[in-house]
């Protein structure tokens, strides 16, 4: 007979509450599914009551996430031009030039009496394909394409690693393209299942194809702010808005 | 160009741990196939896969496209979303379905809230053979 018999069901509990502590991927049974579920409910709102209480006192870290080419280095350009007078990354119309997590630091933002500390992280755009024959269409040679894969691969893992760390996030979504893109979704989705207050974008609103009523109808549950970050239209409103989600 | 289509119920994955349910959807794209999964993943697990389909990028593998149809619940009124969550606690989330297809294969998944469409990728070119007047 195996040591495992005669093991009652609270001591099977405690057992699988050790296996879901060393990996918590790994655990199927029921038993421990009901426990995790009412200790990760726990954990969520013990989370959300610390974020709600510290949010107001501490540095926030706003985070730039969307899918490739969504513009958003060049929001946060904007935003550092704005109050810092230097920008933050480069752009460029091939996909995935961000590949690497940026940090700006001690922005400040004011608005008649308000005033909103921040570090802005800039993070690679997440995709669920990434083909280093699409840069070589691009002009790119093969083994720059190759590299410039790899590291935008590593990029879109930083970007889903870092989710954890933020307390706001500003979604940039291209209004010209499908905003009912699975990657967006997922994106969105997992904020609100982190309880991490979101900003959605609609970016390049001065192209003549962008739509951003398709946006908002994607996301009836947010606040959609239609700008351009290229050009500074309605950057008035996003500071408005982002003053509304830091609360 | 042939495809081919899977159809995995939920009961099949239903008792897998996330990283055994990412790891059975990843294992049937790799292979070529296009996966219809009965209901969805978790938002988390949904991150997952999309976090493990980058780790196994390579020349070959090109990674994924994915898309989940999910009945909205926002319109619903409480009673009944409240209805629907208890059950999606307690039985998994089998409503709705989710595509997964490799990205060498499936081009595009386009969704808006009434139809899908899947657009593969072009097959290899055909040489046109103009016809001669002899």
């Amino acid at each position: 007979m195996g040591s495992q018999v005669g093991v009652g069901a609270a001591d099977a509990y405690k057992i699988n509450r050790k296996l879901y502590k060393q990996n918590p991927r790994f655990v199927v049974s029921g038993v421990i599914k009901k426990g995790a579920a009412m200790i990760d409910f726990f954990k969520k709102f013990v989370r959300k009551v610390f974020k709600d209480i510290f949010r107001k006192k501490r540095n926030l870290k706003i985070g730039i996430y969307g899918p490739p080419n969504g513009g958003k280095t060049t929001l946060a350009n904007k935003i550092c031009m704005d109050w810092l007078g230097e920008e933050m990354g480069l752009v460029s119309n091939i996909e995935h030039e961000t590949r690497e997590i940026q940090i700006k630091e001690r922005i400040n933002i004011k608005k008649d009496d308000n005033e909103l500390s921040f570090s802005l992280v800039d993070t690679p755009g997440i995709a669920t394909r990434i083909d280093y024959e699409d840069f070589m269409k691009k002009g790119m040679d093969e083994s720059d394409a190759k590299q410039r894969a790899k590291e935008a691969t590593k990029g879109v893992i930083d970007a889903i690693k870092w989710l954890d760390n933020m307390d706001i996030v500003i979604v940039v979504l291209d209004s010209t393209k499908d905003p009912y893109s699975q990657v967006n979704i997922t994106i969105i989705g997992n904020l609100a299942a982190r309880d991490i207050p979101v900003l959605i974008v609609a970016n390049k609103v001065d192209l003549r194809k962008s739509n951003i009523n398709k946006i908002k109808a994607a996301f009836p549950q947010y606040d959609v702010i239609g700008i351009s970050a290229k050009k500074g239209t309605n950057m008035e409103d996003f500071y408005e808005a982002l003053f509304v989600v830091a609360g | 160009m042939s495809l081919t289509l899977q159809f995995v119920p939920y009961a099949e994955i239903e008792n897998l741990s996330s990283l055994g349910r990412i790891r059975k959807l990843l294992n049937a794209v790799k292979e070529g196939k296009i996966v219809l999964l009965e209901g969805r993943l978790k938002k988390e697990e949904e991150t997952e896969l999309i976090k493990t389909t980058m780790e196994e990028i390579n020349s070959e593998f090109k990674g994924i496209e994915l898309a989940v149809i999910y009945p909205e619940s926002h319109n619903l009124d409480p009673l009944k979303k409240m209805r629907h969550q208890f059950i999606n606690a307690l039985l998994g989330d089998r409503r709705g379905l989710t595509i997964v297809g490799p990205a060498s294969i499936v081009k595009e998944i386009k969704k808006d809230p009434n139809k899908i469409q899947l657009f593969t990728t072009d097959g290899p070119k055909k040489s046109r053979k103009k016809k001669g007047s002899d």
